[in-house]
Formats: structure tokens, sequence, C-alpha cells
């Protein structure tokens, strides 16, 4: 697993780390990155249909309308799209940064879309105050699944990448019972839940739209944890265990196995959210393939944004355009989506190969002064 | 030049050997000539290009300019195994051994054809009795001491029949006993008419067994002399590129050649402490008294264990019922042989461990440099701000104050002359003595009660030793309770006010004596 390696932004230049023109300079330097990413991923595309012998015309034109043609798509495919992967990504990322390879969101967002199902038949008796009791229940249920893994890891030394792995197929199937069994609709013919009340459904943020809450709620968390990271004393430690765990006991006398349980709890949660806000913002019923592998693509979002939480919005959001992009372009065009996974996973190897390589000519340039 | 005038051929010459990484010259017309049947010793400072003088030899490296000759053939050493073929044989400072593995398969790695245990293992009994390097050869590489490593090393060398044996400090991991003992085997080892090429900055392991001897200063050979015709002074001063220091040429031999040094550094902003050791450097009669230390009245007891007993995970116990006090303003050495518990014993000083047993009264703030400052002192991949920041992060509340953290950063690499490119670099960037010294600043800063310290200048050239020296004299001056633990002897008793030894997790008060000290470290 060479994962590890790539542990993200060196956060802060605290000499001018206050100043709002690094600030300015980051955020630009982001936007240009992300620029640049998308035309390679376009030039990527064209490569591939042309290989493959497709319209490449057509194919490109009705991926860019998918994605970004219109309001509706910009808001309704492209941005709630971008929401699990957004949440998810922001798990992978914590983990990550915490020195844990947590693969499991996947699972731990099955979990949080099951037990926001449960949550949700409380709407009777609260009112639209099951929303927030199904947000929590996913958060909890989220945790709990991650800290089956936390509990082998620091017990019994059993590591996370396999038992997190194995736990996405528990949790998978373990939907697959409930849809069958407990949850299952009145007319038990579908393997699929009941739908769940208006009442638990999350409210939409723009009118005439289908973007829900859970994107505000993305948003909000991706901010905060980039915030605390940076500038709080518990976000330093998560990193520099992340860093170097052995030192960070010994220099810094950091509980270490505190410090990653907690990390491994939290990034549970933020995963078991994006399967909460899934469910009650969009599906509106449980169902085995309610994600589409959305806490295996948030790894890719998350190395892609080299595990910077605002960064993590950005390519959750560029993830989001090249799905809805795709799938217009197999609706429209006949294209198969799978040219666009190619392209999402080219992308990431150049990524990481490019850090290496950047990596390396910085430690060149400082090494030869 | 020594060896062209002898009437014999080299078993190896390096003539006119230049290398560039970039823009910087790692050797600079480098030449050496290396007698058959002799010990050759290769000295310089740290970056002084050594290493890289031998991976040339050795085909790791390939020259800009310059030609190897052995035994009057030029030769081109286009990697490793062409060298291996043409009898040169290198063990490298960092053991590459497969830890897994058995020391049979380790000897054999690297070999062709069918392996069988069964041969290789004989190989490896032959070679023992042959040479007196002992070895279980099925006994699993991760499961040896450091010095049986060695000696793995050097029997893999062996087993390709090698004519010249390229050692690269072979002494800096192994505890004084054993460091001995493979200096005498390596004298041995050259009379049965083989070359060996000692790398050491270790002025008195060279003179001890060298015949001939080179020094290397910035990638150039500076000096080349049988042993005979010099002496510490002459090797000192061409090593630092500085005249011969005055009245240093009647050096007893007991002295430590870092406290010889140590003084170069005295225009540092830290020293003054040091400073007698210009003067006077300390010859062990007056180490004790003299004027290398501080006469002071012994303050209030900072660090205080009663009867403290430590066990491991397998239970066995490594410190035994141990009592010490240490007072502010002293430095107490630690003497061991390796593997005595006085890892354990610096770990419990300064908290990082937790004793099963008996009392242990510790103040609010140790500073701890333990020695493999890789693994258990740094965030290699961050900046020195977030490594300064790493100090007390455990228990730290609230915002990460750093601008202040900025400054205090600065200010450590101000006063401790590191050599770094700003406070945001990497820390991997900086070269080992320089990072030594980053750690140890932050450990010095805002005065610790305690410092603990393991191993300070291992692996360190002379300047860089000299200012840990400093350092620790300067907040011994300040008041701190020091603790240093060094697998080298000499370096505890040309530091420490007092010295413990620790034998067998027993630790016992003894005179500052350095054979009684020995012995004590044996156990006898």
């Amino acid at each position: 697993m060479t994962l590890p390696s790539v542990t993200g932004e060196t956060i802060v230049t605290p000499a001018q780390g206050r100043g709002a023109s690094i600030r300015v300079s980051t955020i630009v330097g982001g936007l240009l990155r992300a620029l640049v990413l998308a035309l390679v991923a376009v030039v990527l595309l064209v490569v591939l249909l042309t290989i493959t012998g497709q319209r490449t015309g057509d194919a490109l034109i009705a991926l860019v309308n998918g994605a970004v043609g219109s309001w509706y798509a910009i808001t309704s495919a492209t941005l709630v799209r971008a929401v699990p992967l957004a949440l998810a990504g922001l798990a992978v990322s914590l983990a990550f940064r915490a020195g844990i390879l947590n693969i499991g969101a996947e699972g731990q967002l099955l979990a949080g879309a099951a037990a926001a199902t449960f949550a949700s038949l409380a709407a009777p008796q609260l009112g639209v105050f099951v929303i927030p009791l199904l947000l929590a229940a996913g958060c909890v249920a989220g945790a709990a699944w991650a800290g089956i893994a936390a509990f082998l890891r620091q017990k019994l030394g059993v590591l996370e990448v396999i038992s997190t792995i194995m736990l996405n197929y528990v949790a998978f199937h373990t939907v697959g019972y409930l849809v069958r069994g407990p949850l299952q609709e009145s007319t038990h013919v579908f393997p699929q839940s009941f739908n769940i009340d208006p009442r638990a459904q999350l409210p939409l943020i723009i009118p005439g739209t289908r973007l829900h809450l859970g994107f505000a709620l993305a948003v909000v968390i991706g901010i905060a944890l980039w915030w605390w990271l940076r500038d709080r004393a518990g976000g330093f430690r998560l990193r520099a265990v992340g860093a170097n765990a052995r030192a960070a006991a010994s220099a810094g006398r950091i509980d270490v196995a505190r410090t990653t349980t907690v990390a491994f709890l939290a990034s549970g949660a933020i995963a078991g959210l994006a399967g909460a806000a899934q469910l009650s913002g969009v599906t509106y019923s449980l169902y085995e393939t309610i994600s589409p592998g959305y806490g295996y693509t948030a790894i890719a979002v998350a190395l892609l944004a080299r595990l910077n939480p605002l960064g993590v919005l950005g390519a959750a959001v560029m993830f989001g355009a090249l799905e809805a992009g795709a799938n217009a372009m197999q609706r429209d065009a006949g294209v198969p989506e799978v040219l666009v996974s190619v392209v999402e996973a080219l992308l990431i190897l150049l990524v990481l190969a490019a850090d290496r390589w950047r990596t390396r000519s910085v430690r060149m340039a400082e090494a030869s002064t | 030049m020594v060896g062209g005038a002898d009437a014999t051929q080299p078993a190896l010459s390096l003539v006119g050997i230049t290398r560039r990484f970039g823009c910087v010259t790692a050797l600079d017309d480098a030449t050496m000539h290396v007698q058959p049947g002799t010990v050759h010793a290769l000295l310089g400072e740290n970056g002084a290009g050594k290493t890289t003088l031998m991976r040339v030899a050795f085909g790791l490296v390939q020259p800009d300019a310059g030609a190897i000759v052995r035994s009057g053939q030029t030769l081109r050493f286009a990697s490793p195994s062409a060298a291996l073929a043409a009898g040169m044989g290198m063990v490298h400072q960092h053991f590459t051994l497969v830890p897994a593995m058995t020391v049979a398969e380790n000897v054999a790695l690297g070999g062709r054809g069918r392996f069988s245990l069964k041969e290789w293992a004989a190989r490896v009994h032959e070679i023992g009795a042959r040479t007196g390097l002992v070895l279980d050869p099925l006994a699993r590489v991760s499961e040896l001491s450091v010095g049986a490593q060695q000696r793995c090393e050097i029997v893999k060398a062996l087993a390709r029949d090698v004519r010249v044996l390229i050692l690269d400090e072979p002494t800096a991991v192994l505890a004084p006993s054993e460091a001995q003992e493979l200096l005498r085997w390596v004298k041995h080892f050259a009379l049965a008419g083989h070359a060996v090429v000692l790398i050491t900055h270790k002025l008195r392991d060279a003179l001890a067994v060298a015949a001939n001897v080179t020094v290397l200063r910035l990638g150039k050979s500076v000096l080349n002399a049988a042993v005979s015709d010099t002496n510490e002074a002459q090797l000192a001063a061409a090593m630092l590129g500085s005249a011969p220091l005055q009245g240093t040429g009647v050096l007893k031999n007991e002295t430590a050649v870092e406290d010889l040094v140590a003084p170069i550094n005295a225009s540092a902003p830290l020293v003054g402490v040091s400073l007698a050791a210009i003067t006077a450097p300390v010859s062990l009669s007056d180490a004790i008294n003299g004027t290398g230390r501080l006469k002071r009245e012994p303050g209030r007891v900072v660090l205080r264990l009663n009867n403290a007993t430590v066990r491991d995970k397998q239970n066995v116990v490594r410190v035994n019922r141990a009592s010490l006090e240490v007072h502010a303003g002293e430095i107490v050495g630690v003497a061991a042989v390796e593997g005595a518990g006085q890892r354990e014993l610096l770990r419990l000083l300064s908290g990082r461990l937790v004793q099963s047993d008996g009392d242990v009264q510790l103040p609010a703030h140790i500073g701890f440099v333990p020695e493999d400052r890789h693994n258990d002192a740094m965030l290699l991949d961050r900046s020195l701000v977030e490594n300064v920041a790493l100090r007390d992060a455990g228990s730290r509340e609230g915002r990460m104050p750093w601008d202040a953290l900025q400054r205090a950063t600065r200010t450590i690499l101000n006063e401790l002359q590191v050599r770094a490119g700003g406070a945001d670099v990497e820390a991997r960037t900086l070269s080992g003595g320089n990072q030594q010294k980053l750690i140890l600043g932050r450990e010095l800063a805002l005065q610790p009660e305690a410092l603990v310290i393991e191993n300070p200048t291992r692996g360190l050239d002379f300047r860089a030793a000299g200012a840990v020296v400093d350092a620790l004299r300067t907040a011994r001056a300040g008041g701190t309770a020091v603790v240093v633990y060094s697998s080298d002897l000499d370096e505890v008793l040309s530091l420490a006010d007092r010295v413990v030894v620790m034998h067998a997790g027993q630790l016992s008060d003894v005179a500052a004596d350095r054979e009684i000290i020995g012995r004590a470290m044996l156990g006898a």
C-alpha cells in the first residue's frame, strides 16, 4: 500500500499563515490546479473516445451538457452527486491524515443509511425533528461500524486495511438482509425498503432543483475540518500521529492510541452521515446498491485533493461532474460510462506521479544548495 | 604519496577520483593507495566524501574522472557485482541484511543457481573456523545482536573471496568491548595478506590498527601518510582544515578527540563553558577535577528513582530496583554495554516509560533526545516549525500558536547554528548533525528542569558534536539536570560530572575511573 506517503498539503506556512494574501493565493492556486486537471481529464477522454472509435464530438457535447450544460445539470446532477463523494472523501482524508488506512467508507456509509432508515420510522412522533435524529443515527452507526475495525486494530493489531474492506462486504449483505426482511416495503416484492416519511426527507436548499441540505453539511464540515486540522492543537496532534506515530508518542507525548481511535471513529461518523444524507436527500428508500461505490471513489477524491479538506470539496464536485456527464453520455450518445471511470483512475495516477515528482525536485533543489 | 613508492603493488589505487552530484562536488581529485596486508584508515568529517569514495571503489557510484587500479590493472566497475567479481567487498554503515532470513541465507544472497542451505551453512561454519567470525548459520538475523549482525555482514563479504575489504564506520554501532574485538580482528585479517579500508571518524581507532591513513576534506585527499609519520593533532587539523592546534601535539592517548575539537565552535553564541577545553584539553587524570568541568555544589534533587523496576512486554526485568538521584546543574553519565537495560532506564528517567515497581519522582518538563532520532524524535516530512511544535503537543489545548512557534524555531536555528534553508523546510532536508542540533534545541528551549540524552554525538562530525557538547554544558550551567548515555565510554567520561554503571539491569555508582567503569560495565 503506498497510500500513506500521500500525506497531503504541508499545512501552514505559519510565517504568513495569518495574512489574507496567502489565503487568496492558496485558493487561486487550488482553482488553477482544478482547472488544469479538468483540461487534462477532457484530453484523456478525447484520446480514449478516439481509440475506442466513438463519435467523439457527440460524446463530449453530451458529457458537458450533462455536467454543466444548464442550471439544472449543475445543481441537480453534478452537485447532488458530489454530496456523498464529498462527505465520504472528508471521512477518508481525516483517517488518512491520522495514518489510518480506512478503506471502509463504503461500509460505514451503508451502515449510516440503514440506521437512518430505521430512525425515519420515528417521523410520526417527531415530525420534521426526525431529520436531526436520522442524521445523528447515521453518524453513530458509521462510527460504530468503523469502531469494530478500530477495536480490532487497537486490541489485536488487525490491519485496518483488511478489516475495513471485509466489513464493507458485511455491511452490503446486512443491508441486503434488511431490505428483504425487517425493512422491506409492504408488498414484499422488491428488495428495497419502504419509502421514508416525507417529513424525514432532507429539505432542498435551492427550490426547483434536487440539491438538498446534505450539500450545505458537506461544505460546513469540510471548512471546519480544514480549520481544525490547521489551527487547533487536536488537529496538529492528529497530523503528527499520522506523520510519525513513534515520534508523536516519544517527543510529543501524545496519546497515540486515543488520537487514532478518535480519528477512526470520527471518520466513520462522517461516512455514516454521507449514507444518511444520501438516503434522506436522494433515494428516500434503502436498497443494496444505494451506493454505486461512493466509498471507494471517495478514496480517489481524497487522494486527488492531497487529503486537504477544502480540496476534497473541489475534487468531489469535479468527480460529481464527470459522473453526471458520463451518465448523460451513455444516455444521449450511447458511449459506455466506464470510459469515465478510466479517466478518473488515470487522473489519480497523474496526480500521485506529479506529487512525487514535485517533492523529489524540491528535495534535489534543496540538496544542491 | 605513500603507496606509490612502495616496492609491492598496491592492492587498490584510486587516482584522481572526481564526482559531482548536481552542482555539489562530492569528490575532487581524491587519491589513495591501499597496500596488501595492511589496514588503511580513511578519515574525514561527515560529508567529506569518505563513503562516496568507497562507493566509487565498490561500483555503486561511477566517477566523473579518475581511475581505479587493482594489482596493476585499470578497472571500471559498472556495478557492485563487477566489484565483487574483482575481489572487492564492502560492509556498509547501515546493514544490508534481510532480517527475516537466516544467516546462511543472507550470506548466500546474490549468488546464482540452486540454493542449498546445507552447503551454505557449511560455508558459514568454515569461514567461522578460518577467521574467528563464528555465527550460527541457522539463526535468524532479526534475532542477532548488532555485533553479530556486523559479523554476518563481514562473513557475507568473505564468502565471495574478497581481497580488499571496505568497512564503513564499523565501530559506530558497537559497544566499546565489541569495537575493540572487531579492530583486533581487522588487524589480524590484514596480516593474513588482505587489504582493509577502514572508514572512520574516530582517530584512535584509526591509529590503533592502520598502517597508512588518508584524510579527505571537502572531497579532496588532503593527507596521505604512514601512521608512524603522523599524530592525532596533525590528523585532526587535516580533517578540519585549520592550522594544527597549538599545544595539542602531546595529547594523551585517553583524550577524546571530540574534546579537542569542540572548541572550534567556540564562536557560537551558546558557548562559553567549554572554552576551558581549548587551553587545556582534558586528559583522563584531570578529567575528574580538571578544567573541563564546573566545580559546583550539587543543586536540589530533580530526578529521583527509588528501587524502580521496569519489566518489558515479556515480563523480563530490564531495570532491577534502581535508585538514583540527579541534581540540578550536574551531568550524570550512564555507562553500559548494549542491552544492559540503559535504554529502559533512560526512558524511565525521561517519563517515556512507567515503572512496574518502585518510586519515581520526575519534574514536569523533561527534555528527551533519543538515539534513533528519525523514528523517535522527528517528523521527517514536516517543516522544522512543526517539528518544534511537536514538543508538548500532547498537553496543548486550543489554538496552535504558529507565530510564536515560528519565532521559537528561528531562535533555535540561530542559537545552535543549525544550517537549514529556513524554518519552513522539511526536516529531512537537514543533515544528521543539524537534525540533532534542532532536536536538542527544541528539548532545551524554555530551560527544562531535566534533560535525558542518548548517544548525543553518534554519527555527527566534529563541529556538530562540539556544538552539541557545548549546548549540554550550557544547559548544565543553567541549572538543568542532565543524564547522558553514550556507547562511547570516553564520551561519557568527558561529559559527565559523575558516572553510574548499568550492568544486567543493575545500577551502581562507581568512581569515575576508566578501568573501574570498564570492569563494572562487563560485570567483572
